[in-house]
C-alpha cells in the first residue's frame, strides 16, 4: 500500500468562512499532509459562503468537510481534523505507530 | 392574530382554520409509509401553484429524481415547477460509511445550502424531509441537536413556513424528540390497520396560538392528491325544504300525503335480499335525473354498469343519465376502506359532485363495531341533511325482528322508512311493501303488493280481509271468489225480489177475487132485496086484492 507507485491525492476542503475553526482545520490538514503525503497531494480550499453551488453539488452538510476525491473511493472527513488517526483512516493512509513521525 | 399559510390540502386548512403557521416551522410526524413526504410535497406544490409561494424541498432520504417520479402519479410535475423556478429540490445525502468524523464540526454546510436554495428562487416555504436521517449519518448527537435547534430558529428568523418531517419514535412523537424544538404546530399522521383494513388518519396534536380541530381525521391519498376529510358533525340546525320529490313510482307516491318524499329527507328502504331494493332505488334515481337533479350512487355490492343493465329489465334507462353526466356511480367493496374512510370518501365525492340525491346501496354492507357503525351512519345522515341532499339508504338487515344490531339504529335517524316484504304463501312469493314511517306527512298504512315488469314498477292494492293479507295468486283467487259471491248475492236478492213481487201479485189476485165475490154477494143481496120487495109488494098487492075481493064479496 505505502511503497510502489505513489498515487496523487486530490483533496478539497470546505470551510465556513475565516473562522478560528477554519484556521485550525487548515493547520491540522497541512500538518497531516506534509507528514504523510509530502508532495503527492493537491488541495483546494473552498469557502462554502462563497461557493454555495459547489457546496451543494459536493453534498456538503457539515463544516468543515474534507473531501477526498481521488484516489477512489471518495471519502469525506468532517470536523476540524484534530483527530489525526481518524483523518488518516479516512484518507486510507496507514496509521503510523507513535514515534518520530508523531509531531505532537 | 396568527397568520397562516394555506396548504391547499382539502380539509386540512379547515381543520386548522387556515393552514400551517406562516413563517414558522411545523412538525409532521408519523410512521413509515403514512404519507409524510406526500403531505410535505403537496404543501410545496400547492404553495407554488396556488399561492405563488415558491418552495424548497430538502430531501434527506429520496433523490430528486425518485421524488419526482413518486409524486408524478398524483399529477404533480415537480420537474416542471423546478424549471419554472417555483421549486428547488436539494437531496442531502449523508452516508455514514463515507464519513469519518475527526474533530469538531457544525452543520453550516446545510445552512449554506438551504440559504442558497431559498435565495435562488425567493422561497417562502421549506420542507425538510426527514431531517432525523442526519442522526444515522453523523454520530455526534449533541452537535446535531444543537444545530437542529439553530436551524429551526434560523427558519423562523427568515420567516419561512416550513414542514419538518419526523419518523414516529418509541414513546414520543419523533425518534429524536424533535417536537421539543418545533413547538408551534405538530401534526401526527397515522396509518392504522384494523381488521385488515387500513385507514390513514391525521391529528393536529398541537397548534400554538390557534384553535384547531382536535379529532383524528381520516385522510385519503389517491390520484386526486391528498385530502383530509374532516367529517364535521353538523348541528341540528340545517334548513329544511318542504318541496316534495317523486319516487318515480306512481302508486308509491300516492301512499304519501303530499305525493312523495320531502326533498332533503333521509329515506330507508329495507328488505331482505331479492325484495327489489335496488330496483326501487333506481326508480328514485331515474325520477331525480328526469327532473334534472344530479345523483350520486354509492354501490357496495354491484358495479354501476351491472345495475344499469339489470334495471333495464324494468324499463329504467340509467345508462342514459350516466352518459349525460347527471348520474355517477361510485362502486367500492365495503372492505376496501374502514368506516371512517368510506364516510370521508363519500363526503369528498359529494362535495365535488354536488348531487341532489344520494343513494347508498346497501348501507348494511358497511361493517364495523356497532357503536362505531352507528356513529358513522349518524354523521353520514347529518352530513347529507346539512347539504339538503335527499338520501336513500337501502338496508338488508331488517328481516322481521328489529334487534339493535340488525337495523343499525338507522330507523330512528330516518325520516321515512319503506319496508319491502316478500310474502310466501301457497307456493309462491309476492313482493309487498308498506310504509313504516314518514315524518311530517300522512301516509297510507296499507300493505301494497308491487309488480315489477318491463313496464316498470306498479303497485296494486293487496287484499286485506278477515283471512289476512292476500297477495299474488291468492289475491286473484280471493278476488274471483268475492266476485262469485257477489254474483250469487245479486242473484239471491233478485230471486227474493221476484218472489215478493209474485207474492204481492198473488195477494192482489186474492184481493181481486175477494172483491169480486164481495161484488157478487152485494149483487145477490141487492137482487134478493129487490125480489123481496117485489114479493112484498106483490104480497101486499095480493092482500089488497084479496081484501078488496073479500070486501066485495062481503
Amino acid at each position: 500500500m505505502s511503497g510502489a507507485a505513489p498515487e496523487r491525492y486530490l483533496l478539497r476542503l470546505f470551510i465556513a468562512g475565516p473562522s478560528p475553526r477554519s484556521h485550525r482545520t487548515m493547520e491540522n490538514l497541512r500538518r497531516i499532509c506534509s507528514t504523510h503525503l509530502q508532495d503527492r497531494f493537491d488541495l483546494e480550499v473552498v469557502d462554502i459562503y462563497q461557493q454555495q453551488a459547489l457546496a451543494e453539488a459536493s453534498q456538503v452538510v457539515a463544516a468543515p468537510t474534507l473531501l477526498k476525491l481521488s484516489p477512489p473511493p471518495v471519502r469525506r472527513i468532517v470536523g476540524d481534523l484534530s483527530d489525526e488517526t481518524r483523518v488518516l483512516h479516512g484518507l486510507g493512509l496507514p496509521v503510523l505507530p507513535p514515534g518520530p513521525a508523531d509531531e505532537r | 392574530m396568527l397568520t397562516k399559510a394555506p396548504t391547499g390540502i382539502a380539509g386540512f386548512d379547515d381543520v386548522t382554520q387556515g393552514g400551517l403557521p406562516a413563517g414558522r416551522p411545523s412538525l409532521v410526524c408519523g410512521g413509515a409509509g403514512c404519507g409524510k413526504t406526500l403531505f410535505a410535497v403537496t404543501f410545496l406544490v400547492n404553495g407554488a401553484t396556488q399561492f405563488s409561494e415558491p418552495g424548497v424541498f430538502m430531501s434527506f432520504e429520496e433523490r430528486a429524481e425518485d421524488l419526482a417520479a413518486n409524486v408524478a402519479s398524483l399529477g404533480y410535475d415537480l420537474d416542471g415547477l423546478v424549471a419554472q423556478g417555483k421549486l428547488t429540490i436539494d437531496h442531502v445525502r449523508v452516508e455514514r460509511s463515507e464519513i469519518e468524523e475527526a474533530g469538531e464540526y457544525d452543520l453550516e454546510g446545510l445552512f449554506v445550502r438551504l440559504a442558497y436554495a431559498v435565495d435562488s428562487i425567493k422561497a417562502k416555504r421549506v420542507v425538510l424531509d426527514t431531517v432525523e436521517t442526519l442522526f444515522s449519518g453523523l454520530s455526534d448527537a449533541a452537535i446535531l441537536r444543537s444545530e437542529l435547534r439553530r436551524l429551526f430558529g434560523w427558519l423562523k428568523e427568515r420567516g419561512l413556513t416550513a414542514i419538518i418531517t419526523g419518523e414516529r419514535g418509541e414513546g414520543q412523537l419523533t425518534r429524536q424528540g424533535l417536537e421539543e424544538y418545533v413547538s408551534d404546530c405538530v401534526v401526527l399522521l397515522d396509518n392504522r390497520v384494523e381488521d385488515q383494513i387500513t385507514t390513514r388518519r391525521l391529528r393536529v396534536v398541537k397548534y400554538r396560538g390557534s384553535a384547531h380541530g382536535s379529532n383524528e381525521y381520516p385522510f385519503l391519498i389517491d390520484d386526486a392528491g391528498i385530502s383530509v376529510l374532516p367529517v364535521t358533525s353538523a348541528d341540528l340546525d340545517y334548513a329544511v325544504s318542504s318541496a316534495v320529490v317523486s319516487t318515480g313510482i306512481e302508486g308509491l307516491d300516492a301512499m304519501f300525503g303530499p305525493g312523495g318524499f320531502y326533498q332533503g329527507s333521509s329515506i330507508l328502504i329495507s328488505g331482505v335480499s331479492g325484495t327489489g331494493k335496488t330496483t326501487i332505488g333506481s326508480s328514485f334515481i331515474d325520477a331525480a335525473c328526469r327532473r334534472g337533479e344530479r345523483c350520486l350512487s354509492f354501490v357496495f355490492e354491484e358495479s354501476g354498469a351491472q345495475i344499469c343493465r339489470n334495471v333495464r329489465s324494468v324499463g329504467l334507462d340509467l345508462a342514459r343519465h350516466v352518459e349525460s353526466g347527471l348520474l355517477r356511480f361510485e362502486a367500492a367493496r365495503p372492505s376496501l376502506f374502514g368506516l371512517e374512510m368510506h364516510l370521508a370518501r363519500m363526503q369528498r365525492d359529494i362535495d365535488a359532485f354536488k348531487p341532489g340525491l344520494v343513494l347508498i346501496d346497501p348501507v348494511s354492507a358497511l361493517r364495523g363495531p356497532v357503536n362505531e357503525l352507528q356513529a358513522t351512519l349518524l354523521r353520514m345522515v347529518d352530513m347529507l341533511k346539512s347539504r339538503g341532499i335527499t338520501a336513500l339508504f337501502t338496508s338488508l338487515r331488517t328481516d322481521g325482528t328489529f334487534d339493535q344490531v340488525g337495523d343499525l339504529g338507522l330507523s330512528s335517524l330516518m325520516d321515512a322508512w319503506v319496508k319491502l316484504l316478500d310474502v310466501d304463501a301457497n307456493g309462491e312469493r309476492t313482493r309487498t311493501l308498506y310504509v313504516i314511517k314518514a315524518r311530517g306527512m300522512s301516509h297510507s298504512n296499507q300493505v301494497r303488493e308491487f309488480l315489477m315488469s318491463s313496464a316498470g314498477i306498479r303497485l296494486v292494492d293487496a287484499y286485506v280481509g278477515p283471512a289476512g293479507v292476500l297477495t299474488g295468486t291468492a289475491r286473484v283467487v280471493q278476488e274471483a271468489q268475492e266476485e262469485a259471491d257477489a254474483l250469487r248475492r245479486r242473484q239471491d236478492s233478485e230471486r227474493r225480489r221476484r218472489e215478493v213481487v209474485r207474492r204481492r201479485q198473488s195477494i192482489e189476485r186474492q184481493i181481486a177475487d175477494l172483491r169480486a165475490s164481495l161484488d157478487m154477494a152485494e149483487e145477490e143481496e141487492s137482487l134478493l132485496l129487490s125480489h123481496e120487495e117485489t114479493r112484498d109488494s106483490l104480497l101486499s098487492g095480493g092482500r089488497d086484492a084479496i081484501a078488496a075481493r073479500r070486501s066485495a064479496a062481503e
